[in-house]
Parts: structure tokens; sequence; C-alpha cells
């Protein structure tokens, strides 16, 4: 049996250029997903083929490629991104947020501030922001057209009658450029606010759905709201446990069966980067080990 | 504690070098080689090959047996294969009444040119367990048709010449759509849409299918014909200037015929329902067909109300490994959202237990001391709350947000 050698980066060259058309229209047009003939990857759908499939074809030999999932490097999907991006490309990978030209990420964006040249790929996994109001992507591609967006206004206002605040706290709609309303994945809302005038190009990839869209930097990424009901953030009351960080986005972890738990950072580059710096939570030390 | 959400390289490695364990079994059995599943289970490997949108035996075969026997996971095993295919070009249509036909059943007339001819079917077997298969009893052979091979045409051509069918093609496209290289989108052509119900799942079309025969969508339909068996595949090489054979494949082909009383413009005639699978596939390809006509629904004038004639509903569904990554990623970690739910929720629930009537005992009474963001008086795991069904409104009344994906 003859089995085909793989090229650079996994995709063909044909697929890669499909791609970048796709993500160069994407740019061109910032918060419209631009329709494109996503491949089967030799990872499931809905596990990040999208996000894979935009890095694929943006990737060459010298770039430096960091991925997270859920804002860590060591989960097990973006273990396995990145074991696959090592081996199909033979890249160079870190898990240091400044070191990476193409970040590519599920449900975070990194703690440290992004800068010009590099790249975040998100998985998306549902790329339209109507689509839970309106089934049918027929329906939602015009609405996109017209700019009718009275429905996804409705929703959040309704949110707020039910229950007296937008019940939102993650992939929640920001209106890119003052034209489309976009979808920012899955991420929570803490982020949405790095994608405003960010520095780093910033594309988005949906496999299943067949959609690439992007933000290109420096472009107003606003966040849905109402005047007397503006946007806000998570706020933390208690700082990360083991490098005591504020004002970043804290995973709570349960400690016991009795209500015991802790709050750490997400993001595990810029939580390890402060405790070199000699930042220390109230658990860091002894009482981390004794948990392990 | 903490390590708990770090998967690791070594965990990962670990993981498949159990797979691969349990995948061999018992070193003292025989490993499985491809021909013994090319051989001896070929409607699996049919299966593979249909879905996988992949004509190779020994690839399907391999498939199947590296995914323990999972045919979904086989199909996605071929299909991530296929896509890395080059494409040399698109051969020209099959003919399948060309076919050198192996099985070829019609329920809609008793005898007609080329015969019926059972082959090799499970109709009319009796579902009894054959305890001699277990022993390994020797097989008989086949018993060889006299080859007279009489011409057998379509049953559908058939009534075409009648004009008492729908032409074949009845809109003519300048060029086949390929849905593995271009961009989906609705509303589809119904090259595209075969091409997705070819590769569609067997058990959804079949459900699907099956629906329609039980009043959501009816068609009406009869089995035309099916017929199982090998057809010649040609590639026109334009260096040539002429097709050359590239060889047989075994295909299923189903032609429903439906009712269709006609209407101002087109007399009365009857409408078709087409399947088309690889391999041996009569399920496949019967439900194939049904479905196909049922979403020809708008098309022909017919009210659309019913999930089997709801072209974005069917086909945005009916891929096997799409549904099957996207239900299971679920099980992917999703704590950063969680945490923003849990955190909402916390607060929803603090407002609440202000409000609450007096008498009712607030959140953080019930369930031990708090301490989280976002909120004054929090505490998890929420669903442990013992006294939840005392207090009015409970947490389904304040669900947040069902948009969250």
């Amino acid at each position: 049996m003859n089995i085909a050698k793989y090229n650079f980066a996994y995709l063909d060259e044909q697929t890669k250029r499909m791609i970048r058309r796709a993500i160069l229209k994407a740019i061109a047009v910032p918060g419209y997903q631009v329709p494109f003939a996503s491949r089967e990857m030799p990872m499931p759908y809905g596990w990040g083929t999208g996000g894979v499939q935009v890095t694929a074809s943006i990737i060459g030999p010298n770039d430096v490629l960091k991925v997270i999932d859920q804002g860590a490097d060591d989960t097990t999907n973006a273990v396995s991104i990145r074991a696959f991006f090592a081996k199909v490309a033979q890249v160079e990978v870190t898990t240091h947020t400044e070191e990476a030209t193409i970040i590519q990420t599920r449900h975070r964006i990194p703690e440290a501030k992004l800068t010009e040249g590099q790249v975040l790929v998100y998985q998306v996994p549902i790329p339209e922001p109507l689509r839970f109001l309106e089934p049918r992507e027929t329906e939602t591609r015009k609405m996109h057209a017209l700019e009718e967006y009275g429905l996804m206004h409705v929703k959040l206002y309704e949110d707020i009658a039910k229950h007296g605040r937008i019940a939102t706290t993650y992939a929640y709609p920001v209106k890119v450029e003052g034209r489309y309303v976009m979808d920012p994945s899955p991420t929570p809302k803490f982020d949405n606010p790095k994608m405003h005038m960010s520095e780093a190009l910033q594309l988005f990839g949906a496999g299943r759905e067949k959609r690439i869209y992007a933000v290109p930097p420096y472009t107003e990424v606003v966040s849905l709201d109402f005047e007397d009901h503006p946007f806000e953030i998570q706020h933390f009351e208690e700082p990360c446990a083991l490098c005591g960080a504020t004002g970043v986005y804290l995973d709570e972890v349960i400690l016991d069966d009795k209500g015991g738990h802790m709050f750490v950072c997400s993001d595990t580059d810029n939580c390890e980067d402060r405790r070199e710096h000699g930042h220390r939570g109230k658990l860091a030390g002894h009482a981390l080990e004794a948990a392990e | 504690m903490y390590v708990a959400v770090k998967g690791g390289e070594a965990a990962i490695a670990n993981a498949h070098r159990l797979l691969a364990d349990r995948r061999r079994g018992d070193r003292s059995v025989p490993a499985l080689r491809l021909d013994q599943i090319i051989e001896q289970l070929g409607l699996a490997v049919d299966r593979a090959m249909g879905e996988g949108s992949l004509y190779d035996r020994e690839l399907a075969a391999l498939a199947i047996i590296q995914s323990r026997g999972d045919l979904i996971e086989a199909i996605f095993l071929v299909r991530a294969y296929r896509t890395t295919l080059p494409r040399f070009g698109y051969s020209k249509p099959i003919d399948t009444a060309a076919m050198k036909i192996e099985r070829r059943v019609s329920a809609t007339f008793k005898d007609l040119p080329g015969g019926q001819l059972l082959g090799p079917t499970f109709d009319y077997t009796h579902r009894l367990l054959d305890p001699s298969i277990a022993e390994g009893a020797a097989v008989d052979e086949a018993m060889a048709r006299a080859s007279a091979d009489e011409p057998a045409p379509r049953v559908t051509d058939l009534l075409d010449h009648q004009g008492l069918i729908e032409p074949d093609v009845s809109e003519v496209q300048e060029e086949i759509g390929d849905l593995t290289r271009e961009p989906l989108e609705f509303p589809l052509n119904r090259d595209r849409r075969l091409q997705a119900l070819a590769r569609g799942d067997e058990g959804f079309l079949l459900a699907l299918g099956y629906s329609t025969q039980r009043g959501y969508g009816r068609s009406h339909p009869f089995v035309g014909e099916i017929r199982i068996g090998e057809v010649e595949v040609e590639l026109d090489i334009p260096e040539l200037g002429f097709a050359v054979n590239l060889g047989r494949i075994r295909v299923t082909e189903c032609q429903m015929v439906n009712k269709f009383r006609g209407n101002a413009k087109v007399p009365p005639q009857f409408t078709r329902g087409y399947g088309l699978v690889f391999g041996q596939a009569e399920r496949k390809a019967m439900a194939m067909s049904l479905v196909d006509r049922s979403l020809r629904a708008a098309e022909l004038g017919e009210d659309v109300n019913h999930p089997a004639q709801d072209e974005e509903f069917v086909i945005s569904h009916s891929d096997n490994v799409q549904s099957t990554g996207f239900v299971e990623h679920l099980k992917l970690p999703h704590y950063v959202d969680f945490q923003g739910e849990l955190g909402l929720l916390r607060e929803m629930r603090a407002e609440h237990d202000v409000h609450a009537p007096a008498g009712t005992l607030p959140l953080a009474a019930r369930v031990g001391e708090g301490g989280a963001p976002g909120s004054e008086r929090v505490a998890p795991p929420l669903p442990a709350s013992p006294a939840r069904g005392e207090v009015p409104g409970s947490i389904e009344d304040t669900s947040p947000a069902e948009a969250a994906e």
C-alpha cells in the first residue's frame, strides 16, 4: 500500500491558496464571515479544525507557534495541536506569549498584550452570532447583508427584562468597525476589550461551519450594550492563589467536597512568568505541592 | 488538584499506547489481516468507502481495523486521508444502464427486460443465528450464472420512453459542483445535494426516509429499481483527446418512482428520487432516494413542512464526521466559559436571595461558606444545594443565557 507523504503543514498548496484568499477577503471586510471550502482534517470537527486550517495556511518554517486551550498551554487538545504542527511543519513551538509569531487559541485571549506582527488564530465552533436567534444560514446571511441586527438587541433587552442584566458571559457579541456583528468565539466577555484596536492580526477559523473571518490590527471592536446597561467584564474579588495576579481571568479549582476551592490564572504562561519574577499567591509553595 | 487540568504529552502518549493495546486485544489470537476484512466484512468496508467518499477497499479495511470496528471513526480516517489526495480530474458520468449486474430488483414490474436478479441479499433469509459459521463450516461455492448478458435497461428509462416519468435531468447544468472543494452554501443545487446525501450518515438518512413513510412529508414511493454491480469509470485525458478506462467500481443504485399529479405547465407524470452509493449498500441507497425526493418538495411546488423536506436542516446534519466531532467536542475543557456562567449564576442567586420571601434560607447558608468572585455571598458547588426544592423560583427559573455555546 502506498501511503502518500504529507505536504509542509499538512495541507496541499492548492488548499492553502484557497484558504489564504478567504483570509485576505476576511481581512478586507472585517467581521464578515467568508465561506471557504473547509477540508477534513486529521482531528475531529469541533476540535479546532478551522483554527488548524488557518494556522496551516499562514505558517512558515520561521514561525514560532503557541497553542492554548482555556488559556493554558498544557490542556490536552492544545498539546495535541501543538504536537501536530511540530510534526507536520517542524516549526519551533513555545509557551511564551511574547515569543510566538502565531498563537492558536480556544476560548481565551492571552493576558499579555499582543504586539504588531503577531497573529492570533481563534478556533470557532459556531461563527454566526445570530445562529441561536435564527437557525437558518440563508436567513442570517440576509440579516448581515441588510445590517439587520434588531433581533440581537431584542435578545439582549430580553435578558435584562428577565435577569436584570445581559446574561451572556462568553461569546459576547461585538460590532466590528461599525458594520458587522461578530461572534468573538466562546471567549469569556472578559477578553472582549482586548480585541479592540489590537496591534495583532486576529483570524477566526470555523472548520465544520466552513467560515473564516478576521479583525485586522487597529480595528474597532465594540461589545454590544445599552446606555443604561453598559458592557461590563467579569471581576474577581480574589487574586490568583498561585501568582497573586489581579485583573486577570481566573479558573476555579475545587479542592474538596466541602466547598473548598481556589482561584488560579487561566493563562498559565502569564501565571508562571509572574511566579518566576517572584510574585506569590496565598497557595503558592507548599500548599500547592500538598494539593498535587 | 491543580494538575487535574494538565494533560501533558506523556498522558496522551500513554492513552494512545493503551488504545493500541486494546485494539490488538489478546495477543494469542491471530491479528486481523486486511484481506480478511475485505473478504469477510465486505459490507462494513463498503460503508467506510461510501461515507468516507473514497473507493479503496484496502484503505477502508485498514481504517476498520485501526478504529476497532467503530465505523464512524473508520469513515473519519478515510476522509482525513482522502482530503489530502490531489485531484487529477473528474471522471465521465458512470453509465449504470451498462452495469455488470449482480442484483437487480424492481417493485413496480413483475418482469422486465434483463429480468429480476436476487443476487447476494439478506432478503428472505430467516434471521436465525447460524452456529455452523462459528464452527468454521465449509461454505459451498456460489452458482455461476450462464452469462446470457441480456441488456437490462433501467426501469426509469422504460417509463421515460412513454413520457410517464419526468426526464432524467430536469435542469441542465453547465458544471457539476464539488462538495469537497467548494464552500457549501444554501440553497444547493441537486448535484451537491446528492453528493452530500451519498456521503451522509446511513442511520440519519434511514430515519429521515422512514419519517416520510410515516407521514412527515409523504412522497408515495415505489422502488422502480435497485441494481447492484460493477460499472466502468472513464476519464477524459485532454492530452489524448479521448476517454480512458480507469477500471471498475461496484455501486448500488436505487431509483424511486414517486407520485406527482402535474400542474398547469407540466403534464401528470411520476417523479424521481435517486440514490447512488459505493459498494453494496442497499439500505443507504434506498434511504437516500427517499430523502432526495422529499428534498425536492420546493422544486416540485409541494409544501415544505417536515424535517425531511428541509434542505438546510437535512444537509447541515447528515454528515456523521461533522456530527460526531461537534457532539464529542463537548468533552473538551469548557471551564473558562463555565466559570463565567458560574459567576453570573451566583450573582443572580445572591440577588434572588436578597429578595426572597422571609424564612427562605439564603444560598450561602445552605451550602456552606462563600467567597467566590463576582459576588459577596456565593459558594460552590451549586447543584449540591440540599434544600433546593424549598426555594420558590428554583435555578431553572433564572437560567442564564442559552445563547451560549
